[in-house]
């Protein structure tokens, strides 16, 4: 809660605010300064919310959530968990993508709901084709090797894989590429 | 004369002597029993890893083989013990490689086990045999993987519950192929999948292979392969029981099931599709154990799988099971000695998953032999209660959770303490008792007055005030565990009944209203118990009228420990804030 409180202030001062961006940028302006402003990149601010949904189990009921007691009814972690991912698993039977690597002769597909995070999904496409991704930099995309992974969007666009949050990602990746060599150059990794 | 036995008479006769509760005793009747227990025991337990250093139990214990140690309090279990509060497995596996190193079992519960810890496990215990592992956290699956390469004598490795940074299945590949001891292997925690054909192989060549629990991502097809290598498991936990199979694939599994003539405990049974419970109908007849808890099916599909077992003695099942499925079990599973109804979060949203007390009260009434009970409910009735321990004099654990705090009776809208005195007073030989609805004084009047066996005592939400806890720490002669959150309770009952702590193994309490004075007091009053507050949000001066967030106390003979984190206080540790002008007795 603190931190919506602390962006409030900083929109309420908009109007003296200095900014760098082009006149009529508002809502590019707007997410630069919550960046800043809340203390932690923009894409930390929707797994939050996104996970409180789902901690109360209503994804889909319109009646609001009953408050949380911390560690109540005392029922372990680990079993709570399990509960949850099996109720979002039957609803979705798996996420299966394709997964195409430039100079590879054929395709993989991998179900992305096995993974929490992107660490896990990086270690296993690493794994599949034997290859390594480098180190992933907000600025400057993934660094230290040939390899990009990028992933086609619900919207048809390529996109570097890693940019936005983990659940989004999963819920708006149809298919994965992992390009290689100049191509990959071109996505605005350095060069 | 001397009337003292020879020591090899003595180690002989102690050869004899297996619990721990009677080894302690032996040791206490004089020096030389003392120095010949010690020189012969060989598994050790330590309840409390901070009770006491890993440097003295070794050398109290220069023939241990087996050590047990449990690290945080109960509570961490549901998130009230903030990460980093401690509980490190590394400064024991240090000083038992140094000391101890014919070390062969090692079983860790609710304690932080760090990759670095599996790795000097493996390469300090030459014959090392067993690890079992229970709510652990902090290593990651290439922990494993050196405990699987190097142990070459592994019987178990057991991961219940763990938190495992999981970085893939690779883990299991690392048991080399002249690897044939494995009696028991359980990685129902992991996430990742392990190769089918490493899996295959070990299984194999594992003979003595009597327990196999696997996570979920291993499919029922690939189930299908490994049971036909291992139909002499006893115990059995399934993966993913949800594959669509075809005709012929499902019923060489119905095959493959009927040849586990020697299996007795079933779980796992993740995401379990009811066309597929009928596979499992050759074992039930032999199932003494039956972990449902996963298993997302319905009422008459688990009175299906249910009304088969005539011999369960264990059952853990989710609330969907309702009254009507107790009622089944009631009258079909007349061995029944412990029942677990978990919630299955249905009920969060409408409370239209049909069970109440009822489904307990039938139990209670058919199976002669309950005796551990865990029971999560919505609602419950003091009458309930009073049946239940008018038909179960015999029960040794009562654990009911009513999910709704402060809920009282559902049909008298009375506090349930009518109902929990009948419990204490009917059930003489209760060990462990958690309450929960709405609750006074009185009910804690009750079980002070009665529940003179109680050993473990778990309260959520209840009492009105202080005397709660007088009566408790006052009546209850076997306390040893006592965990209290949300009552509203001060300082007095906690002051005036300190030398009671000493007797008990730990106390906890959160969110009641003991005062940072007292707590201070308490620890200058008692040098041999640790006195922890827990504070994550300390302000800069703590006024001693301030109330504590948490406190933690412990009987110890190890003295402050040295690993307490920041929001850790204790008078040790931070002996400037010292004790103001109170008066000490």
């Amino acid at each position: 809660m603190e931190n919506v409180g602390v962006c409030d202030e900083f929109v309420n001062l908009k109007a003296t605010e200095l900014r760098l961006g082009l006149p009529g940028t508002e809502d590019g302006g707007e997410a630069e300064k919550q960046k800043i402003s809340c203390g932690r990149s923009n894409k930390r601010a929707l797994p939050e919310t996104e996970k409180d949904i789902e901690s109360t189990g209503k994804t889909e009921t319109a009646s609001p959530p009953k408050a949380q007691i911390v560690g109540w009814p005392p029922v372990r972690s680990y079993r709570k968990n399990n509960i949850q991912t099996k109720k979002n698993e039957s609803e979705g039977q798996g996420m299966y993508v394709k997964v195409s690597m430039d100079g590879a002769p054929y395709l993989r597909k991998i179900d992305l709901t096995v993974y929490k995070q992107y660490s896990e999904l990086m270690k296993s496409l690493e794994n599949m084709f034997k290859f390594s991704v480098g180190e992933y930099f907000e600025r400057e995309g993934y660094k230290g090797s040939d390899f990009v992974p990028t992933y086609e969007d619900k919207d048809g666009d390529w996109m570097l894989v890693g940019d936005v949050p983990w659940e989004m990602f999963v819920s708006s990746c149809k298919r994965l590429r992992i390009m290689k060599g100049s191509e990959a150059k071109g996505l605005g990794c350095s060069v | 004369m001397d009337l003292r036995l020879p020591s090899k008479v003595l180690e002989h006769i102690f050869s004899f002597v297996d619990s721990n509760e009677d080894r302690n005793s032996v040791s206490l009747v004089c020096k030389s029993w003392f120095e010949t227990e010690r020189l012969t025991r060989k598994r050790v337990f330590v309840r409390n890893c901070y009770a006491v250093t890993p440097a003295a139990v070794a050398r109290r214990f220069p023939g241990m083989r087996s050590l047990t140690l449990k690290g945080k309090p109960h509570f961490a279990d549901y998130n009230l013990v903030p990460d980093g509060w401690g509980g490190y497995a590394w400064p024991w596996i240090e000083a038992m490689a140094e000391k101890s190193p014919s070390l062969e079992e090692l079983r860790l519960k609710r304690m932080v086990v760090t990759d670095e810890c599996l790795e000097k496990i493996a390469a300090s215990f030459k014959d090392f045999k067993v690890l079992v592992l229970t709510s652990c956290e902090g290593f990651s699956t290439d922990g494993l993987a050196a405990i699987a390469v190097a142990c070459r004598n592994l019987t178990e490795l057991e991961l219940r519950e763990c938190i495992v940074e999981d970085l893939g299945g690779d883990w299991l590949s690392y048991f080399p192929e002249t690897l044939t001891s494995l009696v028991s292997l359980d990685f129902s925690c992991l996430d990742s999948e392990v190769k089918l054909s490493d899996l295959e192989r070990l299984v194999s060549r594992s003979p003595n292979l009597k327990s196999l629990k696997l996570n979920r991502a291993v499919s029922l097809h690939a189930l299908g392969s490994l049971l036909c290598l291992a139909p002499q498991l006893v115990e059995l936990g399934t993966g993913s029981f949800s594959d669509k199979l075809d005709q012929e694939a499902v019923s060489k599994l119905a095959q493959v099931f009927t040849e586990l003539k020697e299996l007795k405990s079933l779980s796992g049974l993740w995401d379990v599709l009811p066309e597929y419970i009928p596979l499992l109908y050759s074992v039930c007849p032999g199932l003494t154990s039956l972990n449902l808890s996963y298993a997302t099916v319905q009422m008459p599909d688990l009175v299906e799988l249910l009304s088969r077992c005539s011999n369960l003695q264990k059952l853990w099942v989710m609330d969907l099971i309702e009254d009507k499925g107790l009622e089944v079990v009631a009258s079909s599973c007349k061995e029944l000695r412990e029942l677990r109804v978990f919630p299955s979060g249905a009920d969060v949203d409408e409370t239209n998953v049909a069970l109440t007390e009822q489904g307990l009260v039938y139990v209670s009434e058919a199976c002669p032999n309950l005796e551990s009970v865990l029971y999560f409910c919505a609602q419950f009735t003091n009458a309930a209660l009073v049946t239940i321990a008018k038909n179960r004099p015999n029960l040794k654990c009562f654990r009911l959770c009513v999910i709704e705090p402060f809920a009282s009776d559902h049909e008298t809208h009375q506090p349930l303490d009518e109902g929990f005195k009948a419990i204490v007073e009917s059930c003489k030989d209760l060990q462990r008792l958690s309450v929960s609805g709405l609750l006074t004084d009185k009910a804690f009047e009750h079980i002070g007055r009665h529940g003179k066996k109680l050993k473990m005592l778990s309260i959520a939400f209840a009492g009105d005030s202080d005397l709660m806890l007088h009566h408790l720490l006052s009546g209850c002669e076997s306390l040893n565990k006592l965990e209290i959150r949300d009552c509203p309770f001060g300082d007095t009952a906690l002051l005036e009944n300190a030398a009671k702590l000493e007797t008990m193994r730990s106390l906890w309490m959160s969110s009641c209203g003991v005062s940072f004075g007292a707590c201070k007091l308490l620890s200058e009053k008692m040098p041999k118990l640790n006195v922890e507050v827990i504070d994550e949000h300390s302000p800069e001066t703590r006024p001693d009228s301030s109330p504590v967030e948490k406190i933690y106390i412990y009987r110890t003979v190890a003295g402050p420990r040295m690993d307490m984190p920041e929001f850790v206080w204790t008078k040790h540790k931070n002996p400037e804030i010292g004790v103001s002008h109170l008066a000490i007795e």
